[in-house]
């Protein structure tokens, strides 16, 4: 052997024992979302850059809320990196159970991910974690239904407009809803669609003094609104569905329109599963003629470290492969542009191969278009544009979807649902001491 | 007397039990179908039955994501082991309640079911902050303690209603020649009390294999069992349901199995002491 072929295999030798000293086991806890799938699949690339090994834990997602919420409050330790949602993160990261993200590495580019992401996951402005991907909700329609009912989808409708094309591409004989929208009970199912829609009518939850306003007229303009469009140009039994209910009827053909999560624009035209792959155009979220707000959320399933772990270098270094541009351009690589993680990075959007791709503009569109710090025409105490980022807020509301979702189920009128709804949250934000 | 039964009548029996049990089965067996479709038929409507393009896709995706083996032994640990350890102390309880009652015996017995009808969330903060302290998250043996502690009521319910069965005139008579009480359970009571004991210990088996709230809040990587396993293939944003179907069927496939070739000793400890 050469002196230059022992210097080599020595450094070899001593490189692979730092990695061995240096590798960790690390336990992430996640949902069953399509682009969470995809990360599982390529975790080889990040165990041969870096030498850490990941054990996956994979919940449905009200689990997953229940079990890391519990592990994190009692710091458990049984995980070093959590998944968790815009709703959490500045919740917990004020009250000091994440780890701050404000030290990530320069060739990270922190400054890539998009404002509003960076600001919903945030608090006091320190990043307490890394959105994987993110989403909005738009309008996604049948062009040829739109075209047969003789009509033409503006870029940004009105719920005016919205109303009169569910009823004319309405065809209960074919089985064909002008509409599907979801109704089921729950803060993040129908509760989330109600309190957008509210937004776009101006609405709000609380007025600055934390009063609720579901006595206020605007609520009972937008959920008659709502219940009025779905008895004339929705699906039978639409008060139990929600997103995967929508998904599949839309993708068997029965929806002339669809307005909910961004992501679901990959499912639609995607032809192994969806049927009117092909026919699918988009829009953003609509308005009430004169409201300035639109129905469109903000929402990004995010990589945070809960305070504690003994494994925080490891764990920030998953993050920032997770969540970098290379990852990107790995799942690009592997399976195509149109199942890239959306919504996370502005590079993403600047990448020319990445604006082919059909429903790109109008996802970076509808995230624009959100705004968590001014979600409500009046102003607001809280931040969240389809929920509350306070922590009574996923008990509240999905007591609140429950009475809704019994109007949409013919039990109740609107005027009862509202009148509980103002009645059940004056009584918790009292006891909680609002 | 037997009661004459006719044929037509035996006919609409047949068809009646026929019938029921094919209602109670139909879950599974839609499961069982759906878990050889592809996503896009699990969702067609109208739904396919049994004329579609039978596919074992599913499993080979759910065999290539999932570790299924390690979940499997981790039920097989914690429902095997909770139940054994459950037997072994419900045993001698419940034979002191059934042979040498006291006073207090039936309020024993009722405050230890009153136990079962706590909602389990209601503990889940002491248990979790108990488990840290033990060092007992994730870990085999944390969860054969929680749930023998939880199906222990049950458990001694079902012995205890056994024993009850049984004369007690037999115990004394092994007394009388000498047996130490050790005897008395293990050669006498026992093997009297074999069909009871028997589904009592089934049953159990059934009820911690099943069991899906600790064993899903007590884990994270290590010691999931198979109720984690199907967790994870439900998702709210995505239809999944061929992949869950099958993921399920993987699940249940081993106490489906187990109760199939048990299901003699079931019924028939199921109705000991039905007919007197």
């Amino acid at each position: 052997m050469t002196l230059k072929g022992a210097f080599f295999a020595a450094s070899a030798l001593v490189s692979v024992s730092a990695t061995a000293l240096t590798a960790e086991v690390l336990t992430i806890a996640t949902v069953n979302n399509g682009d969470m799938i995809r990360m599982q699949g390529l975790t080889a690339d990040f165990t041969e850059k870096t030498g850490h090994e990941v054990n996956w834990v994979t919940l449905e997602e009200n689990v997953l809320r229940q079990r890391v919420t519990t592990d994190v409050t009692t710091k458990g330790g049984s995980f070093d990196i959590m998944t968790i949602g815009m709703y959490e993160t500045p919740i917990w990261g004020a009250n000091g159970w994440l780890v701050p993200l404000d030290d990530l590495s320069e060739g990270y580019d922190v400054d890539d991910i998009l404002p509003a992401m960076r600001n919903g996951l945030s608090h006091d402005g320190t990043l307490y974690a890394a959105p994987f991907y993110g989403e909005s909700s738009m309008i996604m329609y049948r062009t040829d239904l739109m075209e047969a009912a003789g009509l033409e989808m503006p870029d940004a409708p009105t719920w005016e407009f919205i109303r009169e094309a569910a009823v004319a591409m309405t065809d209960r004989d074919a089985e064909i809803n002008g509409i599907c929208l979801r109704g089921k009970a729950g803060w993040g199912e129908g509760g989330a669609l109600i309190t957008v829609i509210a937004n776009s009518f101006g609405a709000r939850w609380f007025d600055e003094n934390w009063t609720p306003q579901f006595d206020q007229p605007e609520w009972a303009d937008a959920l008659n609104f709502y219940v009025g469009l779905m008895n004339d140009a929705g699906p039978p039994g639409y008060a139990t569905n929600g997103f995967n209910e929508n998904l599949s009827l839309f993708q068997q053909g029965k929806c002339g329109m669809w307005i909910d999560a961004t992501v679901a624009a990959s499912f639609v035209t995607n032809p192994d599963d969806s049927t009117v792959a092909d026919k699918v155009g988009f829009a953003l979220a609509p308005n009430h003629e004169g409201v300035e707000k639109r129905a469109n959320w903000l929402w990004a399933w995010a990589l945070g470290i809960p305070a504690g772990t003994q494994k925080e270098a490891a764990a920030k270094e998953f993050i920032e492969w997770a969540t970098s541009k290379d990852y990107i351009e790995l799942v690009a690589a592997n399976e195509g542009w149109a199942n890239v993680p959306p919504g996370a990075r502005t590079s993403l959007y600047e990448n020319p191969e990445y604006q082919k791709v059909p429903f790109a503009q109008k996802t970076l569109d509808s995230i624009l278009a959100a705004d968590p710090n001014n979600p409500t025409v009046d102003p607001v105490p809280y931040v969240g544009v389809q929920f509350v980022a306070i922590p009574e807020y996923a008990g509240i509301a999905t007591d609140v979807s429950q009475e809704f979702s019994a109007v949409y189920a013919g039990q109740q009128t609107v005027a009862e649902a509202l009148e509980k709804a103002q009645a059940l949250t004056i009584d918790a934000m009292e006891a909680a001491g609002y | 007397m037997a009661r004459a039964v006719t044929t037509q009548r035996k006919a609409i029996n047949t068809a009646f039990a026929w019938g029921v049990g094919l209602l109670i089965f139909f879950p599974i067996l839609w499961t069982i179908l759906t878990s050889f479709k592809t996503e896009a038929q699990a969702i067609s409507d109208p739904p396919v039955f049994l004329f579609f393009d039978w596919t074992l896709e599913n499993y080979a995706v759910v065999q290539e994501r999932s570790d299924y083996m390690r979940f499997l032994w981790n039920s097989i640990i914690i429902a095997g082991g909770s139940t054994i350890l459950g037997v072994i102390i419900a045993v001698p309880a419940a034979w002191s309640m059934a042979f040498v009652p006291s006073p207090r015996t039936k309020d024993i017995l009722l405050w230890m079911l009153s136990t079962k009808m706590l909602p389990a969330v209601g503990v889940l903060y002491p248990i979790y902050l108990l488990f840290i302290k033990l060092g007992w998250l994730d870990t085999q043996i944390g969860l054969v303690i929680v749930l023998m502690l939880i199906n222990l009521p049950i458990i001694v319910w079902m012995l205890y209603t056994y024993f009850k069965e049984i004369p007690g005139e037999i115990l004394e008579a092994a007394r009388m020649d000498g047996a130490t009480l050790k005897s008395e359970i293990l050669y006498v009571l026992t093997p009297m009390a074999v069909p009871g004991i028997a589904s009592t210990l089934l049953l159990n088996v059934i009820l911690a294999w099943n069991e899906a709230f600790w064993t899903l809040n007590l884990t994270a990587a290590k010691a999931a069992p198979l109720t984690a396993f199907i967790a994870s293939y439900s998702s709210p944003e995505g239809l999944f349901y061929a992949k869950l179907s099958a993921a399920s069927v993987m699940a249940i496939a081993p106490i489906l199995i187990m109760g199939w070739f048990s299901q003699k000793q079931l019924v028939r400890g199921l109705t000991f002491g039905a007919v007197k």
